[in-house]
């Protein structure tokens, strides 16, 4: 008798799960198999195939022995990383303000953070060609004091930091507001400062989410296209960054050169997915610690894995 | 050191947390700020530690306004009610966290995190985290972090709120122990009257932002100061009456009450605790009650019985000892005579509640 009831009762889901018929079942795989396969398999490795397929010496002088392709791989191994600077500066101070304080706006200033979201990056682009461009608002007087920001490395910065700004804030504010203000407040009490509350205390609570943001936003950040086709100006060797240059190239019926940059682009973006997998199974390897335990997971865990 | 708070007024929008609350904590005391949710008991203990900052008045520190001053320079130490351990720290770190922020030199964090967790019997646990610990282990973290820079004054939250019964017994033994051997003043805030009688020197009862009474357990149990206090300390029979000419006429019984020998009749309210009704077989004297048993509920060191009054349908609740309900052999539906043996009378129109 207990036999058969321990025999029983894995078997109850199985035989829900088969209780749909096959002639809706399979249908239904070889769909998602399709629409996967067809917009994401194989594009994804068509991009290499086309990269490679003049043998891989070619690819490496694609990469590597044409200048500007040189210099786009450059500019963008700048770009990326000043942009995924300010936005953790800019992540952590707007997560902080909107969860620590109460002042009139606030949810105003988080709807705003969302903005970049929603506008399209060639209006953000032409929103600082229009501020910043030699006939915009402040052009004239920029032009006069020596400062380049459109068409130069300040413009690409500032559209690719504008697009990416939600990255980093939006992982935090859910993160902080989960955490709540207890233990800043015991720091507090037994008699931290400020700084020191934030590196002790704060930062090592959030630093899983701010790792988070900063992966997506770096991410987002080497691909942007947009709005820093238009700030740019595309001067070849001067303001191109990678995607930029694979469409030049792609213009050009370069197709091989062209693929050799994007199959750079879509690893970094494999790239970038491993390290996502990777941070979910760590959060989730640390709750599963705390739950094992017996005890209540951190609580900042659950949170971090409703937000992914 | 002593503690004064003078006047203080707290506010949240519209709704007032303190109402001219003026509170004196002698050095070395423990006490307790007892009152139900909504009290401002905790917003008192916040605005002592300086987590929260005082509309009006001011908060001394022996003698030493420290109204303005931050938390952070008030040398307090805070137990926070769900302890509010650093999540990522082992227990050591946690423990050491006051002294590393002062840059204390390491050989003299260890020794005093190490002497910390053998006080509250954690010898071992440094290396462990937060989530790896019981409840009553993070409470006792929590009180040792706090007591890591040696403060002027302990202040703790609702100490044993999140604990099982069983722990929150031991741990409130285990408190009041502690304090005898450390002697800090303490205070702590709690809703639960029992804890607050067995653990503290002094309670403090608090109601909608002001402190109702102010005194040593006995004194506040022996005599509370008003129904509200009196309702709050526990279970209580509450009689409806008139007096006059030092009697009091409540539920078809008189009693004597010398107090009043007006002879101007008022409407009185007489409290009587469980413990102090006593059943009889026959009737005593004209200041019993007939009533008939509802229940019996043989409970530990008392029988608790559920009563209900003949002529005013009042429902009773009596407390006697386990001898004295042998001796009766009660069984619910006897017609028995209950009288009181103490009363309390208070005016209705006195507190208006």
């Amino acid at each position: 008798m207990p036999v058969e009831r321990l025999q029983a009762a894995p078997v109850e889901p199985e035989r829900r799960f088969r209780q749909d018929p096959l002639l809706v079942r399979v249908p239904l795989i070889l769909t998602g198999v399709a629409i996967v396969a067809v917009l994401i398999v194989i594009p994804v490795v068509n991009v290499f195939y086309q990269a490679l397929s003049h043998g891989v010496g070619t690819y490496w002088r694609n990469l590597a022995g044409d200048p500007d392709t040189r210099h786009a791989i450059l500019l963008t191994l700048i770009v990326a990383p000043t942009s995924v600077a300010l936005n953790i500066g800019f992540g952590i101070a707007a997560a902080w303000a909107v969860t620590r304080f109460q002042f009139p706006g606030r949810t105003f200033l988080v709807t705003l953070i969302d903005l970049p979201f929603a506008i399209s990056p060639v209006v953000a682009g032409l929103m600082f060609v229009l501020l910043f461009g030699l006939q915009g608002y402040f052009g004239p007087w920029l032009r006069d004091h020596g400062v380049h920001i459109i068409f130069a490395l300040p413009g690409l910065i500032l559209a690719t930091t504008f697009v990416t700004l939600p990255f980093v804030a939006r992982e935090l504010i859910p993160m902080m507001e989960a955490i709540g203000t207890d233990e800043e407040t015991a720091a507090l009490s037994l008699g931290a400062g400020g700084w020191q509350i934030f590196w002790r205390v704060t930062l090592p609570n959030i630093k899983w989410a701010l790792l988070y943001g900063v992966i997506l936003c770096n991410a987002r950040a080497m691909g942007e296209f947009g709005a820093v086709y238009v700030v740019s100006g595309h001067i070849a060797g001067q303001t191109d960054t990678m995607p930029l240059r694979v469409q030049k190239l792609f213009d050009e019926y370069n197709n091989p050169g062209s693929f050799a940059v994007a199959s750079m682009l879509t690893s970094l973006a494999l790239l970038t997915l491993l390290a996502k997998v990777w941070l979910e199974q760590k959060t989730r390897r640390e709750m599963a610690a705390g739950a094992q335990n017996g005890l209540e997971p951190a609580q900042s865990r659950e949170v971090r894995l409703e937000s992914l | 050191m002593s503690i004064a708070v003078k006047n203080v007024v707290k506010r949240f929008g519209n709704f007032v947390a303190l109402d001219d609350v003026s509170l004196d904590v002698p050095h070395g005391s423990l006490l307790a700020l007892l009152g139900p949710s909504g009290s401002g008991k905790t917003t008192l203990l916040r605005i002592i530690a300086g987590l929260e900052r005082a509309d009006q008045g001011s908060v001394l520190y022996h003698d030493e306004d420290v109204t303005r001053r931050s938390a952070r320079d008030r040398n307090v130490g805070f137990v926070f009610q769900h302890y509010a351990l650093f999540r990522h720290m082992t227990v050591f770190e946690n423990v050491a966290f006051g002294l590393r922020v002062r840059r204390a030199p390491k050989s003299r964090i260890d020794a005093r995190v190490r002497e910390l967790l053998h006080l509250v019997r954690l010898d071992g646990f440094g290396g462990r985290y937060p989530p790896q610990l019981s409840g009553g282990q993070r409470q006792r973290v929590a009180l040792a972090r706090a007591l890591a820079v040696e403060p002027a004054v302990l202040l703790l939250d609702e100490p044993f709120g999140a604990l099982d019964a069983k722990v929150r017994q031991e741990l409130r033994q285990w408190l009041r122990r502690f304090h005898d051997e450390i002697k800090v003043t303490t205070i702590f805030v709690t809703h639960d009257q029992e804890e607050a009688f067995e653990v503290a020197d002094r309670v403090v009862v608090m109601h909608n932002g002001r402190i109702e009474q102010h005194g040593t357990p006995q004194e506040v149990f022996d005599h509370p100061a008003n129904p509200f206090v009196m309702d709050f300390l526990g279970n209580v029979n509450v009689f409806q009456g008139r007096i006059q000419n030092g009697k009091i006429v409540v539920g078809g019984i008189e009693m004597a009450y010398p107090e009043y020998p007006h002879g101007e009749s008022r409407a009185a309210t007489a409290y009587i605790r469980p413990h102090e009704l006593d059943i009889d077989r026959s009737p005593v004297d004209t200041s019993s009650l007939r009533a008939k048993v509802i229940q019996v509920n043989p409970n530990g060191s008392v029988a608790k019985v559920r009563l209900e009054s003949e002529e005013s349908e009042l429902e009773l609740h009596v407390e006697i000892n386990l001898e004295r309900y042998a001796e009766l052999g009660l069984r619910p539906g006897d017609l028995v005579h209950v009288a009181p043996r103490r009363f309390r009378v208070f005016f209705p129109e006195d507190y208006a509640i």
